[in-house]
């Protein structure tokens, strides 16, 4: 799995709930530690990447969080005035402000000319060598595939103009498997390991984007072995109990809440281990599967996201 | 009859509509069916949920699995079967996004050809296929034909997972905004006109280049298409407004207490609250049991951890019956890894406990759902989960009935709940 940061470009997607944020987060800033420069772009711009930077907002232009990581929020306006500017060398750009809103309709109705402005600004960031990494905090299930294949799917319905013109070396960013990968968030519950599963089939199947890995979210830590979990089932018997709280003159009740609150984590992480199971059979052999455990400290802001990215570190 | 029951069913008395809104992930879809299923079970009436996308078994359990837009009655005999004599009837729909768009095209179009002409454009099928935000509208659309036709007596509504879950309430809107927009008349005027118009002239010089002339003229023949519907569908929009702003609608909103759902429900329910839309129920799902929270616990805990070597020895020879040796270390890590995982749990419940406080206002009647391992697999277990949103004695009724079912440690009901009471 070292090879994940040889890559240039990473989508992680999933569904929604599951870290998505969390996770790209701390790729990215492993990355950087790594001594990649690297870009995080958030794709939905609702300010998840900014929370878990604590940087402040994240604008299209970029803003620096290290020296060699910086966060970005995906914005399709943005996007096109950059390519017009850039690329296609419209000259009526200053103009361009009244219109961008209609134009914004334009997107809304044709097919993928909002993800070609996405996933482009994306891939021109990689084809332009502006960072050695740029790690995508890419939409939910349901609009990830049509973001993918959007390339794909211009083609059909463009059939001139300069957007047809920039699809092929798109393309050809997306579909190496040594510079574009996805990897897909999940939690060890039912609904995101079905998502998971279904969105690692769609996305070869309907995309040109290659599946790196898959990063399991939120795994509890076994509490018991086999040997003391049977010394544990035996403590739950209520005489056990009775005694242990007299010989450290606890009441029985507050100990009994304590044990069955280990109780409730040794279901909780069963019930998980039992879809984790489900995951690995669903995405194959091949694909490699990482995981990072709950963590019962802060749940958000950098102090987390240095936690997950250790902890990702150290499964790479 | 339990506080919260009594305000529950005086909600479901006044309300013929409850749309579920939330974050993605937090059981938004079941909680829905179970408050369906809880209300046709003890309360009675006629109830429909109309549910997105819903996991398999859920599907299943509803007896829904590909039967499209048609809505399917429970039987009463699956009540029975799961031990509860239902005073109501419980009938369940999916929500077919392109089916539900294609009959709304076919309403509005003057004629049956354009009406075709319409559904076969690739534009179209876009739109109505992968357009999000248009999947939001629909939802709506849907409930608004529904209430209309007044078969129900009470509509429970499961929302798409959004973006952003304002868009869902700003849809009706949005669909009303987009057919009278400047975009649209430009797109649609006679091509040699288009260069005359001073406002529109830089959009075409743009789009021209970037797009082709051809996207464009498909978007105009589209546009012009979708014209024919203009008036229908503006009205309707209007209308599904109305709906969603009438004193019988009310919102149900769906969360968990994690850090990042629990931040996007307080946006949701500052929106609800900017849009005047009313807020019925509060439903904090998958919560962690309140005796995690307590001090003596916390005590207890911090108790076993200080005598854990101790109790070892004692603890191996207690355990130690019929000649199967126990070695006392491993009691003692037993002990310690008990009270250890109490200390990591309480330290989540304290900060779920604290988002709680923050998410209710006073007047909100706010319902935790504890965590429960397992998933719904069955109209039982469907049930168990609505009767602790309605109270503790409907659940003791259904949870009796349910076999195997099992209950996390602690409370094991939802605990009826003022914000603001101790």
């Amino acid at each position: 799995m070292s090879g994940l940061f040889d890559r240039r470009l990473l989508f992680v997607t999933g569904k929604g709930g599951v870290g998505k944020t969390t996770v790209a987060a701390a790729l990215g800033l492993l990355a950087s530690e790594q001594g990649k420069r690297t870009l995080v772009c958030e794709v939905e711009p609702k300010g998840d990447l900014s929370v878990a930077y604590e940087c402040g907002p994240t604008p299209f232009r970029g803003r620096a969080v290290t020296e060699r990581l910086t966060a970005m929020s995906m914005d399709t306006e943005a996007s096109l005035r950059e390519y017009l500017r850039l690329i296609a060398r419209v000259p009526v750009v200053g103009r361009i402000g009244p219109v961008a809103s209609a134009f914004d309709f334009v997107a809304t109705a044709a097919p993928g000319i909002r993800e070609i402005l996405t996933v482009g600004k994306l891939c021109y960031e990689v084809r332009e060598r502006h960072y050695d990494l740029v790690v995508v905090d890419a939409s939910a299930t349901g609009q990830v595939i049509g973001q993918l294949a959007a390339p794909i799917g211009i083609n059909e319905l463009v059939r001139v103009g300069i957007v047809r013109n920039q699809t092929s070396w798109m393309l050809e960013i997306l579909r190496d498997p040594a510079v574009t990968g996805a990897v897909i968030a999940t939690t060890p519950e039912e609904m995101p390991v079905t998502e998971a599963v279904d969105l690692a089939g769609r996305l070869s199947a309907e995309t040109p984007v290659n599946l790196a890995c898959v990063v399991a979210n939120r795994v509890l830590p076994e509490l018991f072995g086999n040997r003391e979990e049977q010394v544990f089932e035996a403590l739950l018997e209520p005489a056990v109990m009775k005694e242990v709280a007299a010989e450290l003159r606890l009441d029985e009740a507050a100990l009994g809440a304590v044990l069955q609150a280990a109780r409730l984590a040794v279901t909780i992480r069963r019930d998980g281990a039992a879809h984790l199971e489900r995951l690995r059979e669903g995405i194959g052999e091949q694909v490699p599967l990482l995981y990072v455990p709950y963590l019962f400290g802060r749940a958000h802001g950098m102090r987390a996201i240095r936690q997950v990215a250790r902890l990702l570190g150290e499964e790479l | 009859m339990t506080g919260r029951q009594s305000e529950l069913e005086q909600l479901v008395a006044a309300k013929e509509v409850i749309v579920a809104c939330g974050p993605g992930g937090v059981g938004k879809t079941t909680t829905a069916a179970a408050i369906a299923a809880g209300v046709a079970a003890h309360l009675g009436g006629k109830v429909l949920v109309i549910t997105v996308d819903p996991a398999r078994r859920l599907a299943d359990a509803l007896g829904i699995g590909g039967l499209g837009n048609r809505a399917t009655r429970v039987p009463d005999e699956a009540f029975l079967a799961a031990g509860v004599r239902p005073k109501g009837e419980l009938h369940a729909a999916m929500l077919d996004m392109s089916e539900s768009w294609d009959a709304l095209v076919r309403r509005h179009a003057p004629d049956e050809p354009t009406a075709g002409q319409i559904l076969s454009n690739p534009l179209y099928q876009n739109i109505s296929r992968r357009f999000s935000q248009g999947h939001d509208y629909i939802a709506m659309e849907r409930l608004f034909e529904l209430h209309e036709e007044g078969e129900y007596d009470l509509l429970v509504v499961d929302t798409p997972p959004s973006r952003n879950a304002l868009d869902l309430l700003d849809a009706p809107a949005r669909m009303q905004e987009f057919f009278s927009s400047r975009l649209l008349r430009w797109v649609t005027v006679p091509y040699r006109s288009r260069l005359v118009n001073m406002a529109s002239r830089p959009f075409y010089q743009v789009a021209d280049r970037v797009l082709g002339s051809q996207l464009l003229q498909d978007l105009a023949d589209f546009f012009i298409l979708l014209q024919t519907m203009r008036d229908g569908f503006v009205a309707r929009a209007a209308a599904v407004d109305r709906l969603l702003r009438d004193a019988r609608t009310t919102f149900l909103l769906v969360t968990t207490l994690e850090a990042v759902p629990g931040r996007e429900a307080a946006e949701m329910k500052a929106a609800l609250a900017e849009r005047r839309l009313h807020l019925g129920l509060l439903v904090c799902n998958k919560v962690l049991p309140e005796s995690l929270t307590d001090p003596g616990a916390a005590r207890a805990a911090d108790r076993l951890a200080e005598a854990s070597a101790e109790l070892g020895p004692g603890l191996a020879a207690r355990l130690a019956s019929g000649g199967d040796e126990v070695a006392a270390d491993v009691v003692s890590r037993v002990v310690d890894e008990v009270a250890h995982s109490f200390a990591n749990f309480r330290l989540v419940a304290n900060r779920e406990a604290e988002l709680l406080r923050e998410l209710s206002a006073a007047h909100d009647v706010t319902v935790t759902i504890p965590y429960q391992p397992g998933h719904v697999t069955d109209l039982a277990s469907l049930l168990a989960m609505g009767a602790r949103v309605f109270g503790d004695e409907a659940e003791e009724h259904v949870a009796a009935r349910v076999s195997g079912s099992r209950r996390a440690g602690g409370r094991s009901g939802g605990r009826p709940r003022r914000a603001g009471a101790p």
